[in-house]
């Protein structure tokens, strides 16, 4: 029950991009096209559990036993930054076809907010290493989830007669924060 | 024969002045408007984050904390600021180790620089501003994935000399703080009638404004604005 409510509240109630406002640079960036928002959201899903996994127990077994909360920001970019090179280097010897789909995303996910950000929270709210793994997994669902839908819109909007000042990023936009109004409905779910 | 000495002791004299500024920007005051040209230079370079290249509304960067913390102007403006510092501080430090670090561990070297900087500023905001520390939140540690931090980093500070780092990362600090403190006090003025706490009208307004579906449509609109201003 406890991972139905973190799974249901982190995909849909609290949605990490339309109400986080996490990882809102490949939101606008990536997805003009729905199979390159699918192939971004695969990639978040692979580091973003790994990196929340790998963070947690730094946390909880390095930097609390030695007193050291403060050093976490920078101990957690290190280890995103080292953990994305990493896993960019095994999936090109172990699975060239994976490689591939998500070789391109790979190196933008430094920079991503979503991931550091998850980490933080997942300390932030205490959660143990389960649920913590769970959480990941549930906002890289939420994070696709928004990424293809608005995609999806997207591709349709190309199409549309936008106002020359508006075309592009402003339109894009707009519509994000009617999808957001949206998202909103499900305020008060769990 | 005479004149000739003093044309290159005042030539030697100008360089001096410079050279007390910034060391290695000697090859910049050459000429007889050296020092004009330098000042005009660094006057652009200062300027162009406001409106030319506004890292918010031209370059698009940093959208996440733009959208998170504008729900008050105040918070606008001490979110620019907190970026501001970080920014100048790690363009002012990469430039001075900028030819001591190996080419290829380059972007990890800068993040760490980068973190550092974050981490100062996150335990003085919570040591001296705790109200402001508590509204910010999340965003505070994410500065360190600021793209614009790390882009001025690599495509400025990396290549240019101290001093035109320094006024590089002001100039986009401050241009950023000023696209948020924009869009702050656009929404909330558009949710609770008010700015920098000041109540302008009373009613009740649109509170969606102050809501996450506000930040995306306010920030959509400024965009097209300053679209439309730039192309008149």
């Amino acid at each position: 029950m406890e991972y139905f409510v973190i799974i249901i509240g982190s995909i849909f109630v609290s949605n990490i991009v339309l109400t986080q406002f996490l990882g809102i640079c490949p939101f606008v960036g990536v997805s003009g096209k729905l199979s390159t928002s699918v192939g971004m959201g695969g990639a978040v899903l692979f580091v973003l559990t790994l990196a929340t996994m790998v963070t947690w127990i730094i946390q909880y077994y390095v930097l609390n036993p030695l007193g050291l909360g403060f050093m976490q920001t920078i101990v957690f970019i290190l280890i995103i930054a080292s953990l994305v090179q990493m896993v960019e280097i095994i999936l090109k010897k172990v699975s060239p076809a994976l490689f591939q789909a998500l070789g391109v995303f790979l190196p933008l996910i430094t920079t991503n907010c979503a991931v550091l950000g998850v980490a933080i929270l997942t300390i932030q709210k205490d959660f143990n290493l389960i649920e913590g793994v769970v959480y990941a997994i549930a906002n890289a669902i939420g994070f696709t989830l928004a990424l293809v839908l608005f995609a999806g819109i997207r591709e349709h909007l190309d199409l549309m007669e936008v106002p020359k000042a508006m075309r592009g990023v402003p339109i894009a936009l707009v519509v994000a924060g009617i999808l957001a109004l949206a998202f909103m409905g499900f305020t008060g779910l769990v | 024969m005479q004149l000739k000495e003093r044309v290159i002791h005042i030539k030697e004299k100008r360089n001096n002045i410079e050279y007390s500024i910034s060391p290695v920007s000697l090859s910049e005051v050459e000429g007889s408007s050296g020092i004009k040209k330098y000042t005009m230079n660094q006057i652009q370079n200062f300027t162009k984050g406001f409106i030319k290249e506004n890292p918010v509304f031209i370059l698009l960067l940093g959208l996440c904390p733009t959208l998170g913390v504008t729900t008050s102007a105040v918070n606008g403006l001490g979110m620019g600021l907190a970026t501001t510092f970080v920014l100048v501080m790690s363009n002012l430090v990469v430039s001075v180790v900028r030819k001591a670090i190996p080419d290829k561990v380059r972007i990890p070297a800068f993040i760490v620089i980068i973190a550092s900087f974050v981490t100062i500023v996150e335990l003085v905001m919570q040591a001296y501003t705790p109200d402001l520390f508590e509204a910010l939140g999340l965003f505070i540690p994410l500065i360190v994935v600021n793209c614009i931090v790390l882009g001025r980093a690599e495509a400025f500070a990396s290549k240019n000399t101290p001093w035109s780092s320094i006024v590089d990362g002001m100039g986009m600090g401050l241009g950023f703080a000023f696209a948020l403190t924009l869009l702050g006090g656009a929404r909330e003025l558009l949710g609770s009638g008010a700015i920098f706490g000041i109540k302008l009208i009373e009613a009740d307004l649109m509170l969606v404004f102050v809501l996450a579906p506000g930040a995306f449509i306010v920030l959509g609109y400024l965009i097209a604005l300053i679209n439309k201003l730039n192309k008149a």
